[in-house]
């Protein structure tokens, strides 16, 4: 009698652990770490305005992403670098937002801003010292992501263009974690979103230009990605509905109060 | 009530204690299906060749490789002595009152999640290092003392149980031809548990070898063969942990083949600590014997036990040390 019981039990037990996988009505998201905060945000007072309207974000990669929108597990991939020109050809891409990427370096540095070129000479290993580009006598501690990270291949594509980053470099796997090392060492250089920027930490001007909205909006930063929402073919249903909420005036607005710049009209 | 017959209970029991192999033999063969394809494509060559740039086809892991046996030596260094020493105060030297309140610190130690070790690296050794040596603090050194610790517990556990199987008729024939207790330790104990502890080094090794998180926040992660201990490296485990979450294609395939890699020396440590513990048992039971031979119950007489080949090299440093 008993056994019979936890016979069903179990039964029981494995027939609704594989209910559990059925997606939920609504939207999915999934890719870059990087856009995934503000693609969370927007879902969060989307589904506020829209009752009953499920969208679930999850992270993965802009490479993950691509793959996701391609494949169809997710309706919408997450984007944080521009396209590869093998990725084009299978999906396409709306910019949803753009990202100013900073560079930042202890609060006690005396840099205040550097040349795209003096930081790519320091990403190079090419200057090693602070004293390169006026500076302290002190040797730099220059940190990257990991290969393969949108952030990574942002910077790569925008600022070193051909040259390669050191190998001495350090490797941190999220902006958070570059960010941390960067308030602790004095020597350090790191590159993170304008967003997540905060007081441990001190932006550098580049070619003379501060990273604030006004130079952003009249061109004059140039360090800036598009955060882009990918899919296979123009977007549809659910997707296109949420995807023209967050180019409109409510979404624009969000866009802005979670410190990125809506794409340009 | 429905009986259930004692063989389907049995066969239910071997099924589920089976089932762990099988969960190993899965893993072995899921990570060779996915990381072997690439080792072929790319070659062995060009696999161990030192130049790590996945995004663009390079798919070098040597300069990892030297990475984590860096960081283990240095662990081991830092590890072993703190380790075998501790062992033996708890086994050998330590009143009661000590064994009580550092046995349940070990324990504790090994409790600790590999993350607060790592924060604990940040938040402390990192500044401690960039002070003290200058640098970025984020080091091979940094790693090797992080896991110098976690390594403890392993070392540790392990080298009680070899000095615990030393026969007390090898302390008492020591002690009776007059040698100190600390002779007695290092000339008889710890040459009888040699094998015992060997193995415990490996294990700890091992440990070392495979520890991910707390080296990912502490050594920096750059892909350079090391020029001292203060210089970055990176692992073969953080090499897959760090990039794995963005990582699609043969890239992925290429951190399966670092976990092909990885697989084979953590099978190979653990082969050869399982063969260091084999010849502990061989002499554990030559020992065993020995007290029940009439030469073992004159030990306590004074004369000495008479000594098989394996231990006579110690009993003689014994006396040698008690003339």
């Amino acid at each position: 009698m008993r056994l019979r019981f936890l016979l069903v039990a179990v039964l029981c037990l494995l027939w609704g652990s594989g209910c559990a996988r059925r997606k939920a009505a609504g939207l999915t998201l999934a890719g870059s770490t990087s856009v995934q905060p503000v693609a969370e945000k927007w879902a969060e007072v989307f589904r506020q305005g829209h009752g009953g309207f499920e969208i679930s974000v999850q992270g993965g990669g802009s490479t993950a992403g691509v793959v996701a929108a391609e494949s169809g597990a997710a309706e919408l991939g997450m984007c944080s670098r521009s396209l590869k020109k093998e990725e084009e050809k299978r999906v396409q891409a709306v910019t949803v937002a753009r990202d100013a990427m900073v560079l930042i370096v202890h609060p006690k540095s005396t840099i205040v801003g550097l040349s795209l070129d003096q930081v790519r000479g320091l990403y190079s290993g090419e200057m090693r010292n602070w004293r390169d580009v006026g500076g302290a006598d002190l040797r730099a501690t220059v940190i990257t992501r990991e290969d393969g990270s949108g952030t990574r291949g942002a910077f790569e594509e925008m600022v070193m263009g051909k040259t390669l980053i050191t190998n001495s470099a350090l490797v941190q796997d999220s902006m958070g974690a570059v960010r941390q090392m960067v308030a602790a060492d004095q020597a350090a250089i790191g590159y993170i979103s304008l967003g997540i920027v905060d007081a441990s930490v001190k932006a550098l001007r580049i070619d003379g230009q501060e990273a604030n909205e006004e130079n952003i909006d009249r061109g004059s930063y140039k360090l800036l990605r598009p955060f882009t929402f990918v899919s296979k073919g123009e977007p549809t249903g659910n997707a296109k509905v949420f995807l023209d909420w967050i180019l409109g005036p409510e979404g624009r607005e969000l866009t802005r109060k979670e410190g990125l710049l809506p794409p340009s009209s | 009530m429905i009986r259930i017959p004692d063989k389907v209970v049995e066969r239910a029991l071997l099924m589920m204690a089976l089932s762990s192999m099988a969960v190993l033999s899965l893993i072995t063969v899921f990570i060779f299906r996915e990381g072997a394809p690439l080792v072929w494509k790319v070659g062995l060559g060009e696999f161990f060749s030192t130049t790590w740039r996945p995004t663009a086809g390079h798919f070098g892991i040597s300069l990892m490789i030297v990475g984590s046996a860096v960081v283990t030596v240095g662990a081991l260094v830092i590890g072993v002595p703190f380790g075998i020493a501790c062992a033996v105060v708890l086994t050998e030297l330590a009143p009661a009152k000590v064994r009580a309140a550092l046995k349940p610190a070990i324990e504790i130690l090994a409790g600790i999640p590999s993350v607060v070790y790592g924060f604990l690296g940040i938040v402390v050794l990192m500044p401690a290092i960039r002070q003290v040596f200058g640098g970025p603090g984020a080091s091979a050194l940094a790693g090797s003392i992080i896991l110098g610790i976690m390594v403890l517990p392993t070392i540790i556990g392990i080298s009680i149980d070899a000095l615990q199987a030393v026969p007390r008729s090898y302390r008492e024939g020591s002690l009776a031809l007059g040698a100190t207790e600390w002779q007695t330790t290092w000339r008889v104990v710890l040459p009888a548990a040699r094998s015992g502890i060997v193995a415990a080094v490996i294990l700890g090794m091992g440990r070392a070898v495979g520890e991910t998180m707390a080296v990912i926040m502490v050594t920096g992660n750059s892909v350079q063969m090391p020029g001292s201990p203060l210089d970055p490296v990176r692992t073969l485990t953080a090499n897959i942990a760090l990039e794995m979450g963005y990582a699609a294609g043969d890239h992925r395939a290429a951190l399966f083949a670092t976990g092909i890699v990885l697989f084979l020396i953590i099978m190979a440590l653990n082969t050869l600590a399982n063969t260091a513990r084999g010849t502990k048992k061989t002499t554990a039971s030559r020992a065993a014997a020995a007290p029940a031979s009439p030469g073992g119950g004159a030990a306590a007489l004074g004369s000495a036990p008479v000594p098989d080949k394996g231990t006579a090299a110690p009993a003689n440093a014994a006396r040698r040390e008690g003339s």
